[in-house]
């Protein structure tokens, strides 16, 4: 009987480990590896530091690296703030079926993929799209508009698509909210201000961090909406890692830059869970 | 070490679902390279199939060498892609010439090819479609203004410029700025000279543009609706905005428009050589050729496919290349190593640049 379990156990395993191994963790070291070289000459490279050194002193890479972290912690602020009273809505005002129903419109742009809403945010904001005809046909502008290609767009458009994996995680711990807590905040006396700061953004705590994460997440990793909507001036850090691999064939510099991602992502984690003095553990369970 | 045990676990996880058998053509090609037409022909007359997977010069070249040059049995890169690579990374096999019907071929494009791609005394590659890039505007608008790359810099048309981050935008500034970029090839710190005066006039001119275009169909747009008027672009896409709107044409720099052409090259560990010689003798038949012309917009190596291609094409082509232009075209020599990266180094800057 005992034995049957072990079996049970190490054949549920397996998938896990495997998937872990040969997709994350191999590629990974030899990500590592090929970011500790460099190229002498043909086919020939040596163990060094260089990468790291170049993309630490050239200061291109570094702003871009920055300004792909401020951004992405910008883009995530703006994603709670807009999600929050959204979230609140639907787990606490809303009831029955509306609930639903806003859920559900909350869902259904994501039935799409990223590629087409992005694509959808291009025909919005362009000079001859929708937006600036109708600016122009109410007399508010009198010539074409160009809102793309710059960081506004870009944001909107960072903000929009990570939303969805900010509100699920608010409604669900809004929702395990007492209504009851929240009359008795008011009855002692409470203001909303109050209520809002001393009880409610307290118990959602876990959600919003877990949310931050994911979004954040999402914003750091993401390549297609910077690309698109961003333009001339916005170079992305996805974008910078791309061009080294596939344009520049220049996998050293590509890998190098791929590893400062995971670390820079990795330390701002740890700093959001610092910050907010929770674990992982409480966060993800 | 690493890299064995990867391939083998991948070989071991994806080997069965994609072992190929012998008669399947694996083509990485241009698009319009390989029209329907032209592959249900093929597999018609050789009971071949062919698998099309459609690509540019820089991901052809990941893709090879991310598999040491698996994958496919037959590539299309740009002749001047062929050689760096090859001593690079290995990723390409010699043609066996004695198989390729030459007679196919227009004579001076087959033996500048051969030129090109030869490394260590073997022939790498043979041509298939040659083009040119230069400007693609709306001659009502801009007409007057832009006669060369750095006239996009001119301030009458600020906001309305259109052209890549990418080294034919270095090359093309380099030579309307009076240097010879292409002589500089064999000498790095001459080039990286150049590279420099480039990067100053780009910074200065990026004011001007509204987007880096990245695609072809974005650029498209751009011209189509009038958001950009002049732009940096391949004369296919000139002229097939001319069908749609008669203003809007490629025309040739001053400083001469810049020549490419895209080959045939054998993976390293193409399965199906026999084959892909077989597919190279096939479409380089004159009709066959003149319907890749049609597809693709650009015309082929192919001896004698000018009489199969359209009127339409042939006039654009003749009104877009008066004779002195033809003779001014500069055609890519092979890439040296190390190039590549001090232009990267300057299209990044330009990219960031405020």
């Amino acid at each position: 009987m005992r034995a049957e379990a072990r079996i049970g156990f190490i054949l549920l395993l397996t998938p896990l480990l495997l998937w872990l191994g040969l997709l994350i963790v191999i590629p990974h070291i030899d990500m590592l590896m090929i970011s500790l070289r460099e190229r002498i000459s043909f086919g020939v490279y040596e163990p060094s530091l260089t990468q790291y050194d170049k993309a630490l002193t050239e200061p291109l890479y570094l702003r871009t690296f920055w300004r792909t972290a401020v951004m992405s912690v910008l883009a995530t602020a703006i994603t709670l703030l807009i999600a929050f009273p959204v979230a609140y809505y639907i787990a606490k005002m809303a009831r029955g079926r509306l609930q639903q129903v806003l859920f559900m419109l909350c869902l259904i742009p994501f039935y799409v993929s990223e590629l087409v809403r992005t694509f959808g945010w291009m025909i919005l904001l362009r000079e001859t799209g929708l937006v600036s005809n109708l600016l122009q046909w109410t007399g508010l502008a009198d010539q074409p508009v160009e809102m793309l290609y710059n960081d506004a767009a870009m944001m909107v458009g960072l903000v929009y698509t990570s939303m969805l994996f900010m509100v699920v995680p608010l409604v669900t711990t809004l929702e395990s909210l007492d209504d009851s807590v929240v009359e008795a905040g008011y009855d002692l006396g409470g203001s909303g201000l109050s209520v809002l700061r001393e009880i409610i953004i307290p118990h959602a705590m876990p959600g919003i961090v877990s949310g931050c994460i994911v979004v954040f997440m999402l914003s750091l990793g993401n390549y297609l909406t910077p690309t698109m909507l961003g333009g001339k001036d916005s170079l992305w850090f996805t974008e910078m890692i791309y061009n080294q691999f596939i344009v520049r064939s220049n996998w050293e510099l590509g890998a190098a830059f791929g590893f400062m991602l995971l670390v820079l992502s990795s330390v701002i984690v740890w700093g959001m869970l610092r910050l907010t003095g929770r674990t992982l553990q409480e966060t993800m369970g | 070490m690493k890299k064995t045990l990867l391939t083998t676990t991948c070989l071991a996880v994806f080997g069965l679902s994609q072992a190929a058998t012998a008669d399947t053509l694996r083509l990485l090609t241009w698009g319009g390279y390989a029209p329907d037409e032209v592959v249900e022909m093929f597999e018609e007359q050789t009971g071949h199939t062919v698998e099309v997977t459609k690509s540019n010069n820089e991901e052809m070249i990941a893709k090879l060498r991310a598999t040491g040059g698996g994958g496919f049995d037959l590539a299309q890169p740009s002749q001047d892609r062929i050689m760096g690579p090859q001593m690079e990374f290995g990723i390409y096999k010699p043609m066996d010439l004695s198989k390729i019907d030459e007679s196919l071929f227009i004579p001076s494009m087959l033996e500048a090819t051969k030129g090109n791609t030869t490394v260590n005394g073997e022939v790498y590659g043979v041509p298939h479609v040659w083009g040119t890039s230069g400007l693609v505007m709306n001659t009502a608008e801009a007409g007057d203004v832009v006669k060369d790359y750095t006239d996009l810099c001119d301030p009458a048309l600020e906001g309305k410029v259109s052209y890549r981050l990418k080294r034919p935008t270095l090359i093309g500034f380099a030579f309307a700025m009076g240097e010879d970029p292409f002589a500089a090839y064999g000498d790095e710190a001459k080039y990286k000279e150049i590279m420099e005066k480039v990067e100053a006039k780009l910074t200065e001119c990026k004011s001007n543009v509204k987007a880096y275009w990245s695609g072809g169909d974005e650029l498209m747009n751009l011209l189509r609706s009038g958001e950009v008027t002049a732009s940096m672009a391949w004369d296919t896409g000139g002229w097939k905005l001319n069908e749609d709107n008669s203003d809007i044409t490629f025309v040739a720099p001053a400083s001469g428009a810049l020549g490419w052409i895209d080959t045939f090259v054998l993976p390293a560990k193409g399965q199906a050589d026999d084959v892909a010689y077989e597919w190279i003798n096939f479409v380089m038949q004159p009709e066959v050729s003149a319907k890749i012309t049609a597809a693709a917009g650009n015309f082929t190596a192919s001896a004698g496919a000018d009489e199969y291609a359209e009127d339409a094409l042939k006039a654009k082509y003749q009104d877009s290349f008066p004779p002195e232009a033809v003779d001014n075209i500069k055609w890519y020599p092979p890439v040296p190593a190390g190039l590549e990266a001090i232009e990267g180094e300057v299209l990044d800057r330009v990219q960031a640049a405020n």
